[in-house]
């Protein structure tokens, strides 16, 4: 059966170039980028040829990209070094959407005796921008605000944000691992100090990130260690994953045009054929201000992961935002946050496409998904009454 | 992606008996949208008090609807007595098992049965004066208490698997583990049957043999038993033991732990020359 894959803001595929980048860099380069011989030489080379393209993506200067691990340690290093550099400062703000990287390094700050301030969205998960200012005061040492969110697709203002913090001399983090490669990303016309990357999620190997510090902005490293990083991230560089990394941001902008025209009419039309056609059903998020690449559905009275259960009968891959797949028993902290009434949370489904979906593909999953969610609402107590009332109401 | 075996997802995706009966001799309806699933019961009964046709519909994950499509085949062709002694144990070895963090369904099957008996037999719900425990789940202390001792349940984590409760805000981890502790020590005497003298002998015998004694021997020393009086066990030291000045330590710590533990919990353990 032929896998039809539309879960790219969980992972996504290597890109074959990608792959080719990396191979040699395992068994025939793979000497250490520190050491004084030749051999290891020429991955340093190569190394600063990934990091210029990492930083062309977000029109950056390569000295302000600092590798990781992953989007997960571009974070936490970026809260734990702001903290550091501020450390009369106690507060720290950001939403209440954020993903666990940060949702659950606030909670620990809290515990640790830091305030947190964590800004509420609307139905639409969108931010009160005078709510947000209103949060910040002297004592705030960092806003922490995701530029795409990860399960709706809908994007912060963070350049906005960013200007207001920086008026207040707050430093302003993003997480924009769901952004970059998405959206333009211009770091020379906005004043956001730190900026989070992942490698996996733009056609990139997994364990690789990167976080971008603005030139002058206080740092402090995570690990401490060697003197990779000039210092700022010690641990013997992933030479494969890192210059993976870079072709993955080289193709991602070259890519760019392609996710806001084919991927958004794919998207689209993905989105209004499952609302035409199925009853009931609604986008949840902001359908402006959203990713190109991101849709998620709520079909009432069903439950996601049966929905998810049935696609994956044919091949299809999609996320769901109900508690049986959260592993927590409580739909998504995000749906929650937004107010998305749980006859609508438990069934709502995020279908992420990428630049290597097609047409053919986007149109097989039209034609399957009114059955599944028909068949599971047969199933359903609460669908009789609850198509009679939506009917009525 | 959930280990699911392969027959709950024959019964995810072939359900059987689903709807509901007409005119049905029992019916209830457990669980709600805000918690994610949802069983509705219903059940009818032939000339011979049996059940004789048993449908469901459930709002829910893959075993949810899974465990409630066992239950209707499993109960069907039971007696009322019959069917009031299924447990949610039965309902997963049916299906071949379920994930730890799954078994809240099948006792949610359980639940939605023992309910639709209940409305058949005419008993009035009592919900009302029940103490609810988790607030997000809706979870009361005699569903709790209830899996905890069918069960055997030893930590939250296992409570909340198999009832949901405390999966939410986990302002009722305290309550839950009290009731945890409350149940378990109302079972451990039922649990550990009384030993005869002779039983306890040859089992303090065995233990020695086979669990103390080849530690003891790695270093040189042995131990033998003299005798055993009510709870007194009497040891003799040999070998390096007997010259050892950690013997004590020994004795209390290892031998005597590992004896309390296996054998009887009240028994100490001397030493005569």
């Amino acid at each position: 059966m032929k896998t039809i894959y539309l879960d790219n803001n969980a992972t996504t595929q290597v890109a074959p170039e990608v792959l080719e980048a990396m191979l040699p860099y395992f068994h025939e380069f793979y000497g250490n980028p520190s050491s004084m011989h030749s051999f290891g030489g020429q991955v340093a080379r190569r190394l600063r040829e990934a990091r210029a393209q990492v930083a062309a993506l977000i029109s950056a200067a390569p000295e302000e990209i600092i590798f990781t691990s992953c989007g997960t340690e571009s974070d936490n290093t970026a809260i734990r070094s702001a903290l550091a550099a501020y450390p009369f400062k106690r507060h720290v703000v950001t939403s209440r959407v954020e993903h666990p990287a940060i949702h659950a390094l606030v909670a620990c700050l809290a515990k640790e005796g830091y305030r947190v301030t964590e800004l509420p969205v609307d139905g639409q998960g969108r931010l009160n921008m005078e709510h947000y200012a209103r949060s910040l005061t002297p004592d705030t040492a960092i806003v922490s605000l995701m530029w795409a969110n990860n399960e709706t697709g809908v994007l912060f203002p963070v350049e906005e944000a960013a200007a207001r913090a920086q008026a207040q001399g707050i430093l302003f983090h993003t997480d924009a691992v769901q952004a970059v490669g998405k959206i333009p990303i211009d770091m020379r016309r906005n004043r956001i100090d730190m900026l989070s990357i992942s490698g996996h999620k733009l056609h990139g190997p997994k364990g690789i990130g990167a976080l971008f510090v603005r030139k002058g902005t206080k740092f402090s490293p995570f690990l401490i260690g060697g003197h990779q990083e000039k210092g700022r991230r010690a641990g013997t560089e992933n030479t494969p994953s890192i210059i993976g990394f870079g072709q993955a941001c080289a193709l991602a902008a070259f890519n760019l045009e392609k996710e806001n025209t084919t991927v958004r009419y794919l998207r689209d039309k993905l989105e209004n054929a499952l609302l035409t056609r199925i009853p009931l059903s609604q986008v949840n998020g902001d359908r402006q201000h959203r990713l190109p690449n991101t849709t998620n559905i709520s079909f009432a009275y069903v439950e996601g992961e049966a929905i998810l259960l049935m696609l994956n009968e044919y091949g299809i891959c999609a996320s769901s935002g109900s508690a049986c797949t959260s592993g927590s028993l409580q739909p998504s902290h995000v749906l929650r946050a937004m107010g998305v009434p749980f006859t609508m949370a438990h069934g709502s489904i995020r279908f992420s496409l990428s630049v290597y979906n097609t047409e053919e593909e986007i149109d097989f999953v039209i034609e399957k998904m009114p059955a599944i969610i028909a068949r599971l609402r047969t199933l359903s107590p609460y669908w009789e009454e609850g198509a009679a009332a939506g009917a009525m109401g | 992606m959930w280990e699911y075996s392969d027959k709950v997802k024959e019964h995810f995706l072939n359900p059987r008996n689903v709807g509901e009966v007409e005119h049905p001799d029992g019916e209830a309806l457990v669980g709600s949208l805000a918690c994610g699933d949802a069983l509705k019961l219903t059940f009818k009964l032939d000339e011979n008090k049996r059940i004789k046709e048993a449908r469901f519909k459930t709002f829910g994950c893959a075993s949810a609807i899974a465990a409630a499509s066992a239950l209707t085949e499993m109960i069907k062709g039971m007696t009322i007595d019959e069917a009031a002694k299924v447990t949610n144990q039965d309902i997963a070895d049916y299906l071949g098992g379920l994930p730890q963090e799954k078994l809240h369904c099948s006792v949610m099957g359980r639940e939605a049965l023992e309910k639709a008996i209940a409305n058949y037999q005419g008993v009035p719900a009592a919900a009302a004066e029940e103490n609810i425990i988790c607030e997000c789940f809706g979870v009361t202390e005699k569903e709790i208490e209830r899996v905890v001792r069918e069960n055997q349940l030893t930590t939250i984590e296992e409570v909340t698997n198999y009832t949901k409760a405390g999966g939410g805000c986990g302002n009722c981890h305290g309550a839950i583990q009290e009731i945890i502790d409350r149940v378990r020590a109302a079972a451990r005497p039922a649990a550990r049957p009384k030993l005869s003298n002779i039983q306890k002998i040859r089992l303090i015998e065995e233990t020695i043999e086979r669990e103390i004694r080849p530690s003891l021997k790695q270093d040189g020393g042995d131990i033998e038993l003299i005798d055993v009086i009510g709870n007194r066990v009497l040891v003799a030291t040999r070998g390096a033991c007997a010259v050892c000045q950690a013997a004590q330590l020994t004795l209390k710590q290892f031998v005597e732990a590992k004896l309390k533990e296996l054998v009887w919990p009240e028994l100490t353990v001397e030493e005569v020359a």
